[in-house]
């Protein structure tokens, strides 16, 4: 019984883990928005800062999946977990390094002129964030239907994603002197459009942690 | 009180992997079994195709050894036994009045825990269910079955240059599948293994394994098993027993990553009780 209690333990500490990762991907995304929707420059060398924190954690719950899987052997539900986790881990170190690049970007565009039109680009950053925060929710839960429903909200991103697209090329267009700044937001937007994609691999994993399904790749 | 649904019957069909031959060797319909009034074995139905490894998993006393034994009439030989039910090989039942015993453990081999060899040479050991059965007619073919037999356990490079020497001088791996080699001189159909390899080492555990794992290309292979990764490296199919039913039965990736019930789930993660 002891044996099991020890590797009950073990994977409620990884489970701490994986989320504070997310935890800090959440948070990242969220000042990286901030520093380049309030032009503050200091929120944006915070998140550059913090990302070493980040990969150190990552690390952290690689090598602890590593071993579990090599000392305990975990089957069935614990199996799952520690897979589901492993595959997690690196999607959330992704998601940190996009919310750095957006900060990167938002330092270059907090020392040139504001442009007029980030509202779209806001719109769809408050997409990834809840959809990363709800993601979370739904792993900690075991809630596959709640990752099912998240999953589904990305096309929304998607779509604010094609509509700020046309916009900032028109924009680059009609008023070449803004071009180089267009072409900075459209990177932004373009790592939201990324971010989504990673919440749902985020969900499709945490739908066969809960189910044994696999739905990737399928519509 | 658990409530579990009873157990599919696995075909071929319903496998996820590489394919396999889903002719059914082995068919068990409705089989209790009784050792005086305790009853061992509750209704279990179960279809064991050609070709594959078999496992049977489930804590001490679940009954896994005794259904074991009722695939070749083991059970025969336990005073104030009674079984109920049917076990068909090839569509015969093996119960049916007048079945020759020594002629079905002919064709459905045993290898025990503890390696039994004789107190004779190698060669003697692997040529004694030859002899007694007279199955070879001529001094050559009998060593030729015996070099063979010892082939197809692994043994042959080990042991050729002391086929003469007495069988207890080989280690406890050697002399399992010794055993094994025995089994198969005879050329069984099916190979019952009860634990064949608890009482060895890594290496020993892992050439059994091995040799597991050629045989079924050939054989029907069923093992018992405490151990549930070897379950896992060796089988095809898994079964799961407990307190003398058949819980479950699924192909082993299944068994491993995502049963059925919830007590099994329980079982193989170590959360049992």
């Amino acid at each position: 019984m002891d044996q099991h209690r020890h590797l009950d333990d073990e994977l409620s500490s990884l489970r701490d883990r994986v989320l504070l990762l997310g935890g800090e991907a959440e948070r990242a995304l969220d000042r990286a928005m901030y520093a380049l929707t309030e032009r503050d420059n200091e929120a944006a060398r915070e998140v550059l800062a913090h990302d070493d924190e980040v990969d150190r954690l990552e690390v952290e719950v690689d090598r602890q999946c590593i071993d579990i899987i090599a000392l305990r052997q975990p089957a069935a539900r614990d199996l799952r977990f520690v897979i589901s986790v492993a595959k997690m881990a690196p999607v959330l170190e992704r998601i940190a390094d996009h919310a750095c690049n957006i900060a990167r970007a938002a330092i270059d565009l907090n020392n040139e002129p504001e442009l007029k039109s980030t509202a779209d680009v806001q719109v769809m950053a408050g997409h990834a964030s809840a959809m990363l925060r709800g993601a979370l929710d739904a792993f900690t839960n075991s809630d596959a239907d709640l990752a099912r429903q998240i999953i589904q909200r990305d096309q929304e991103i998607n779509d604010i994603y094609n509509h700020v697209f046309h916009e900032l090329i028109e924009m680059m267009v009609t008023d070449p002197a803004t071009a180089t700044r267009d072409a900075r937001l459209l990177f932004v937007a373009k790592h939201l459009e990324r971010i989504g994609d990673y919440v749902t691999d985020i969900c499709e994993l945490t739908v066969y942690m809960a189910q044994a399904t696999f739905i990737k790749h399928t519509k | 009180m658990i409530e579990i649904s009873k157990p599919k019957l696995i075909g071929s069909s319903e496998l996820t992997s590489a394919p396999r031959d889903s002719t059914v060797k082995i068919s068990v319909r409705d089989l209790n079994f009784y050792y005086g009034r305790v009853q061992a074995l509750h209704n279990i139905s179960l279809d064991i195709s050609q070709r594959i490894v078999t496992a049977f998993i489930g804590p001490s006393g679940c009954g896994k050894s005794t259904f074991l034994r009722t695939l070749n009439r083991m059970n025969d030989v336990i005073a104030g036994t009674r079984v109920e039910g049917g076990v068909s090989i090839d569509g015969q039942n093996i119960y049916a009045p007048g079945t020759d015993v020594v002629e079905l453990r002919r064709r459905v081999g045993m290898v025990f825990q503890k390696s039994n060899p004789f107190p004779k040479s190698i060669f003697d050991n692997v040529a004694y269910g030859l002899r007694i059965n007279r199955v070879t007619s001529s001094r050559s073919e009998l060593n030729e079955r015996v070099e063979q037999a010892l082939k197809d356990a692994a043994l042959w490079g080990e042991v050729k240059d002391r086929l003469k020497m007495s069988a207890l001088g080989l280690s406890g791996g050697q002399q399992q599948r010794l055993c094994i080699a025995r089994a198969l001189a005879i050329q069984p159909e099916v190979i019952l293994m009860d634990e064949p390899a608890s009482a060895l080492d890594p290496i020993a555990t892992s050439k059994i394994e091995e040799l597991i794992f050629d045989l079924k290309r050939h054989y029907t292979i069923v093992i018992v098993t405490h151990n549930m990764q070897q379950a896992a490296r060796v089988s095809d199919i898994t079964a799961f027993f407990l307190l003398g039913k058949l819980i479950e039965v699924n192909p082993t990736e299944k068994m491993f990553t995502a049963p059925d019930e919830k007590i099994t789930e329980d079982y193989i993660t170590g959360r049992f009780g």
